[in-house]
């Protein structure tokens, strides 16, 4: 079994952010940075079926500067065999580029499955993944929230809104992952040692025309400070007041 | 002339959803700036077109129907391919998809198979000369971008709930197409849809959403959520990660960063801190209700009203005064 999975650098989200200077960005000073959430639950199944196996290949890949190398090495040391850094001066928003240059990578690489999280956490697109399915041309299912894989097919749980789908696909297959489906390990003291030695290779990233562009960011309104009402049970009366006459929602 | 505008209309055993009247919706504005019609495209198993003349009133100009008995579940690739071959050869502007659970697996392989990017999940779009510009919440909700779509033609989906479903009813012609290829080739296949609590309201649609976290403090305190929710009487319920992942509440009710993102109308958080992983989901809502015992919590800076008090003791007090107040009005 050789499972590819393609993971991203994400700053961490528990902080305040400020928008650069240049208006198209994020302020990056001070900014932790590590593996977005949901690769690192992707890595985490790749990683538990290849164990389950006793047999196979898991390769990291990841497209941006070489800052996005110390988030492959946190993939070799959770257990990954290989990584491979597709090199960019910057990742871009467009996802049909980046889907590109993931693809031109994956393309002959005899992987049974190819897997990625459902959205990175900071561009929140959800699109690259499918999008490389596509160019492909390998079945997909976005967001499973269940993955098996047995004899030559996969079967995979999707959330829906107030429901959920079971679906069934042949391998090779591209499969996006959604919570639920492994809780990632820590890498261990051994594992991190190990990972120094792993190959990471290193290639220029072919990435398409970029026509899909952040134009500006900025930050939400804020909030404006709320306010307690009161203490216990005794609070409730004017609670409800609040609800019906001010925020009239009641 | 390549101004027309086609909007997917998601279905789910049959019917149309929410999401598909509100594609055709933002459909309408893009059209109307470009120019174009507003064609809505639906697809489902023999007597879907039944359902073609509602989609009129949200002011869709055609309505394009594609029946075929594995159109019945969820077909992706049969979908993608009709999607993007109906694109390819009706000279479309722009493409407008829900980005709900749905959406989000079709709306990329349209737009790959189109050779385009997807401006994914927006809670705002219109078309301003040869791009299209759109609003996508990044950063799990703390950083707005603007992001601006040079490709021609423009897919974009939207945010289940940013734009209101508008009725303006007009007289909309009906096609039938065929499918592209056999829709019952399909590789991935959906073998079973599992349908949720059908009296249940999903979280992406109620207007209330009352949430609990670990200071409910052991499961069975649940009942007291839901109770508060069943004397709103539109109301969903959520839970914070730690729950879900205790097992107190299926996964699927998880509010946050990795959860689902919502804005009700109101949101009632009992027995939850605050962590900032559960506020991304959230601090969207119009107005939130915070009940703890823990004054310093930071949910108490984002709740425009707080109780500081026993979760036991508060709950059950507010779901009576609230049937007391629904039963008033």
């Amino acid at each position: 079994m050789k499972i590819a999975v393609c993971i991203k650098r994400v700053p961490e989200m528990d902080v305040r952010f400020k928008i650069a200077p240049n208006s198209t960005s994020v302020d990056e000073t001070g900014l932790k940075w590590d593996m977005s959430d949901f690769d690192g639950y992707a890595v985490e199944a790749a990683l538990q079926m290849t164990e389950k196996l006793g047999t196979g290949e898991v390769v990291v890949i990841t497209l941006g500067p070489d800052a996005t190398q110390e988030t492959l090495r946190k993939a070799l040391s959770m257990g990954a065999t290989r990584a491979v850094h597709l090199k960019a001066d910057r990742i871009p928003f467009d996802n049909f580029a980046i889907a590109k240059a993931l693809a031109a990578e994956l393309q002959g690489g005899g992987y049974d499955l190819i897997l990625f999280g459902k959205m990175s956490i900071d561009s929140s697109n959800g699109a690259v993944g499918p999008m490389t399915a596509e160019l492909l041309n390998l079945p997909c299912v976005a967001a499973a929230s269940k993955l098996e894989v047995a004899n030559g097919r996969g079967t995979a749980r999707r959330e829906l809104e107030g429901a959920a789908e079971l679906l069934e696909f042949p391998l090779p297959a591209l499969v996006t992952i959604d919570e639920g489906v492994a809780r990632p390990r820590y890498p261990s003291l051994k594992g991190i040692m190990a990972a120094k030695k792993k190959p990471l290779e290193v290639k220029p990233a072919q990435l398409g025309d970029v026509r899909l562009t952040v134009s500006t960011m900025a930050l939400p309104p804020e909030r404006p400070a709320g306010r307690i009402v009161g203490e216990g049970a005794a609070a409730v009366p004017e609670l409800v007041r609040l609800l019906q006459t001010e925020a009239k929602v009641l | 002339m390549a101004n027309h505008v086609l909007a997917f209309v998601e279905t789910r055993a049959g019917e149309p959803r929410k999401v598909g009247f509100e594609a055709i919706t933002a459909a309408r504005a893009l059209a109307d700036a470009a120019g174009g019609e507003v064609h809505a495209l639906i697809t489902g198993a023999p007597g879907v077109a039944g359902r073609a003349e509602s989609l009129g009133r949200y002011a869709a100009d055609a309505v394009v129907v594609v029946e075929h008995a594995a159109f019945a579940d969820y077909n992706p690739e049969a979908l993608a391919a009709l999607v993007a071959e109906r694109v390819r050869s009706g000279g479309y502007r722009a493409v407008v998809f829900s980005a709900s659970a749905q959406g989000k697996d079709l709306a990329p392989r349209v737009a790959a198979k189109l050779g385009v990017p997807l401006a994914a999940d927006l809670t705002s779009v219109q078309l301003s000369g040869d791009k299209v510009v759109g609003t996508h919440p990044v950063n799990t909700g703390k950083v707005l971008a603007t992001v601006t779509l040079t490709a021609n033609p423009a897919v974009v989906s939207l945010r289940p709930g940013a734009v209101t479903a508008a009725e303006a009813p007009r007289a909309a012609r009906v096609e039938t197409a065929a499918p592209v290829g056999d829709p019952a080739a399909s590789r991935v296949r959906v073998t079973q849809t599992i349908a949720g609590n059908t009296a249940k309201l999903d979280l992406g649609d109620a207007p209330v959403i009352v949430s609990g976290g670990r200071g409910l403090k052991a499961p069975e305190n649940f009942k007291l959520v839901e109770d508060l929710a069943a004397a709103f009487g539109n109301a969903a319920v959520g839970a914070t990660r730690a729950v879900t992942d205790d097992g107190w509440r299926p996964h699927s009710d998880q509010i946050g960063q990795t959860g689902r993102q919502v804005s009700p109308d109101l949101y009632v958080a009992v027995g939850i801190s605050g962590a900032i992983q559960h506020l991304a989901g959230m601090r969207t809502s119009k107005t939130i209700v915070a009940i703890n015992k823990d004054r310093e919590a930071p949910i108490f800076k984002i709740a425009d009203y707080g109780i500081v008090g026993d979760v036991l003791e508060v709950v059950p007090a507010l779901t009576a005064a609230v049937k007391q107040a629904r039963g008033n009005s």
